[in-house]
């Protein structure tokens, strides 16, 4: 260990990685910019069926939609007359370990023990070390999850004290690592160590499996009410749910429902900081993981990231700290729901947008995930009140990240902002054009990728190769 | 002489990743001042006292070595107290609801407001 070991092993990244993986990015590259997406995902040989059936062997998926009623009537008696759309959400919290993050898990463990790795290692804080630890006790694949869990006083994120009782109780060997993107660097070497495989968030078995979570979105949803949904509302981090929901929906057939991204907004926050660590009261689901990946996808431990959120939303927006721990209060209350916090982001979005939509209409909010000690409002807002930060219902326009988390006086005052996807999509044309090496152009594929990876129009690309030429 | 914990119980040890000023450069500063620490738990190798130098085999059955920090570590998260700006929401937006008279206020099919019937 030490920083000498630090740079060798990063230097090895790119041979780790290939043999963690066992997918040749190479065969995909169709310009300096450009790789064929849909081939990656399709070489896998995953299809919706394929996942559905592979997924229902280890008792993954088919979990409830439940119309939130109550919630509903809420939303109408505040919103105009003639307004307030039915709320849906789906149960994810049904799945084996708790969340939506089984999908995922599943895929990459059933492909991790086709080719004959002995474990598979997670890197995560979150959910999905828990489900890969619960989906290769399944398998009877050995499990190492790497998270970031404390700071430098030792003080432990409740929510990731949660994880990490839940990835060793099914039988993993946790790394808990203090607050720092040199995380990166101990996966790699555990990697290196073991030859296990890398059950990255970011992978296509990881994008594919959530496939089935779209599917089933569409096809509960046309069961229930008679029509596919109008919109569908995923909590936005890395730009895997809402890539594999979308995918999933549109698999299903219902290719006209509106795909919306909510996230929590951390803005003012460090995600590397050790002082602002336990001052995030929200371990995902936040603007500090969903902007950056919405604007730069590929920022991830594999050559290309099957995640691509921007193919996919339709619509963006943020919620509050203080909004999102009000509605998964409204929830347990009204709904005699007790799940959260991730989907309760979607919640509160969607709470906000069934007020603009008619009656008619339908929104679903699709994960729950479980709750339980650590991963709750009341371990979030004791933690928080501990480490000096102000927590009072009030104005939620008044909350700020990090010092002051205001739970709205009145549900009237959650609304959503919206995040300004044609800036983002204008950031990541940059970042892309940025990367053609010296005195090069991006060719005719390029361009025509850019534009589906995107959603740009073909003119703001050139634009900002004209303007990126000026200044070079 | 400090206690020495048998062979065989389970642990947790710590080790230092990167050594404070030795972290990445993208780090910002307050980070860049404390070390990267990693810990992890196992069935301890060899009895040792605590602050000395261990070895584990982990759930997975592989063999770590670091510095013993704590025996038997509890998993200490919880709940904590209740908190007053949570307790207030359910009673105000249940009593909203009961106040949502209009006869299709609800959601039934019916039309009729099944608000507050449970109350």
């Amino acid at each position: 260990m030490g920083a000498a070991d630090y740079r060798e092993i990063m230097s090895q990244r790119g041979e780790i990685i290939r043999a963690a993986i066992g997918l040749d990015y190479a065969r995909y590259v169709t310009g300096p910019l450009s790789f064929d997406y849909a081939r990656l995902l399709a070489d896998t040989g995953y299809d919706v069926a394929r996942t559905a059936a592979i997924q229902r062997k280890v008792a993954v998926g088919d979990t409830p939609l439940i119309e939130l009623h109550r919630i509903t009537a809420l939303a109408r008696h505040l919103a105009p007359p003639g307004k307030g759309a039915r709320i849906l959400v789906k149960d994810e919290a049904a799945n084996p370990s708790g969340s939506f993050k089984d999908r995922r898990a599943s895929l990459s463990v059933h492909e991790a023990r086709e080719r004959g790795y002995a474990g598979v290692v997670a890197a995560t804080s979150g959910n999905y070390g828990a489900a890969v630890a619960s989906q290769a006790a399944r398998a009877g694949l050995r499990c190492i999850v790497v998270q970031e869990a404390f700071d430098s006083r030792g003080i432990a994120q409740p929510e990731i004290a949660e994880k990490t009782r839940a990835c060793e109780a099914y039988g993993a060997e946790v790394q808990r690592l203090s607050v720092g993107p040199e995380l990166f660097y101990v996966f790699l070497r555990v990697l290196r160590e073991t030859g296990f495989f890398n059950a990255s968030l970011y992978t296509p078995y990881s994008i594919l499996g959530i496939e089935t979570l779209g599917a089933e979105v569409a096809r509960q949803t046309r069961e229930h009410t008679g029509r596919f949904p109008d919109v569908v509302i995923a909590t936005h981090a890395g730009g895997g749910n809402v890539t594999g929901t979308a995918r999933g929906l549109r698999a299903a057939g219902a290719t006209e429902t509106q795909v919306v991204a909510a996230s929590v907004d951390l803005t003012g926050v460090h995600m590397a900081s050790d002082r602002d660590f336990n001052r995030k009261s929200f371990t995902t689901g936040h603007t500090g993981f969903s902007v950056p990946f919405t604007s730069w996808p590929d920022r991830v431990d594999l050559p290309r990231n099957a995640a691509r959120p921007l193919r996919f939303i339709d619509r963006f927006v943020t919620v509050t700290q203080g909004e999102v721990f009000y509605m998964t209060e409204v929830l347990a209350q009204l709904e005699g729901l007790e799940r959260g916090p991730a989907g309760n982001t979607s919640l509160a979005a969607a709470f906000a947008i069934a007020q603009e939509l008619p009656r008619e209409a339908t929104v679903v909010v699709q994960e729950t995930e479980y709750t339980g000690a650590g991963k709750h409002p009341l371990a979030q807002l004791n933690l928080a009140k501990a480490m000096g930060i102000t927590v009072r219902r009030g104005d939620p326009r008044e909350n700020k990240p990090g010092t002051a988390i205001v739970l709205p006086a009145h549900p009237r005052q959650i609304t959503v902002r919206e995040v300004d996807l044609a800036h983002i999509r204008r950031t990541y044309l940059r970042q892309a054009l940025k990367s053609l090496p010296e005195g090069s152009a991006p060719t005719e594929t390029d361009l025509a990728f850019l534009a589906a990876d995107s959603r740009a129009d073909r003119a703001t690309i050139e634009e900002l190769w004209h303007e990126q030429q000026r200044t070079r | 002489m400090t206690d020495r914990i048998a062979a065989g119980t389970w642990v947790e040890l710590g080790s230092v990743v990167l050594p404070a000023g030795e972290r990445a450069p993208q780090v910002p500063t307050d980070t860049q001042a404390v070390p990267l620490e990693l810990r992890v738990k196992g069935f301890l190798v060899a009895a040792a006292a605590l602050g000395e130098a261990a070895a584990v085999h982990t759930a997975i059955g592989r063999r770590l070595s670091g510095t013993l920090l704590a025996v038997e570590p509890p998993y200490a998260h919880g709940f904590g107290p209740p908190l007053a700006e949570l307790l207030s929401i359910g009673p105000e937006v249940r009593a909203m609801l009961l106040d949502t008279t209009q006869p299709d206020a609800g959601h039934t099919d019916t039309g009729k407001s099944r608000s507050g019937r449970d109350e």
